[in-house]
């Protein structure tokens, strides 16, 4: 029999590997209004989308256009999110650097590249796991990032 | 080119204050401009001033104050970004 602490672990399911490497969370969350992402749609165009998204989540935000504002509102708030677990390390990190991929089950994933990849090695994170909400208004982002504990 | 920074922050910062009652060092992340504001931003200055702010300087510092926005501004037209 664990003690209280212990089973209070097993209870949130917090994998032993996890507290075998002492490893620690950071998380980080965002809310975009979708209107917003509309306006600058419509101001800036092409230009918007090609500054903060890479050409598989325009592809995809895209392929459904009375979807498309929502889906990049979720994503521009994954990036955001991202940063956030990130810290100051990822002030460098351009809004590419950060992408959102769909697995082959349509779940969102993290994959990082340039200036945010670099920030999260030298964090010691080694795993993201993210996961996008959106209804009417607003869109929002939640992004756990395991890393190396002391 | 302050007045034209200060337009520009009115029309897309969705400041939390009127941009003329803000000081040159005044913080503007206190003052409201949030993520995406800051990228409306910077696309509307990189129309009115016809440059494109290259990937290194899309951080925090070079939108933190009016001053950071016109010196990144300067560098971007000087060529040293």
């Amino acid at each position: 029999v664990g003690s209280g602490h212990d089973r209070a672990r097993r209870s949130l399911a917090v994998p032993d590997e996890v507290i075998a490497k002492k490893m620690k969370m950071r998380v980080g969350v965002d809310l975009v209004r979708v209107q917003q992402i509309e306006q600058s749609l419509s101001r800036f165009g092409d230009r918007f989308l090609r500054r903060l998204f890479t050409e598989g989540e325009i592809a995809y935000a895209t392929s459904v256009p009375a979807r498309a504002a929502e889906r990049l509102a979720a994503r521009f708030a994954a990036k955001e999110a991202v940063k956030k677990a990130l810290g100051a390390a990822a002030d460098s990190a351009v809004w590419r650097h950060i992408e959102v991929r769909r697995t082959a089950t349509g779940s969102p994933e993290i994959a990082l590249h340039g200036a945010a990849q670099e920030a999260a090695a030298a964090a010691g994170i080694s795993e993201f796991s993210v996961s996008l909400s959106h209804d009417g208004d607003y869109a929002v982002a939640m992004v756990a990032a395991m890393c190396q504990g002391d | 080119m302050d007045d034209k920074i200060r337009a520009i922050l009115k029309e897309h910062g969705r400041l939390n204050r009127d941009p003329k009652d803000l000081g040159d060092n005044d913080d503007l992340l206190k003052a409201g401009l949030t993520s995406h504001a800051n990228v409306n931003v910077m696309l509307a200055l990189e129309n009115e001033f016809e440059i494109e702010f290259p990937d290194h300087l899309l951080k925090r510092e070079s939108f933190e104050t009016i001053a950071a926005i016109r010196e990144t501004i300067r560098k971007i037209r000087g060529g040293e970004a």
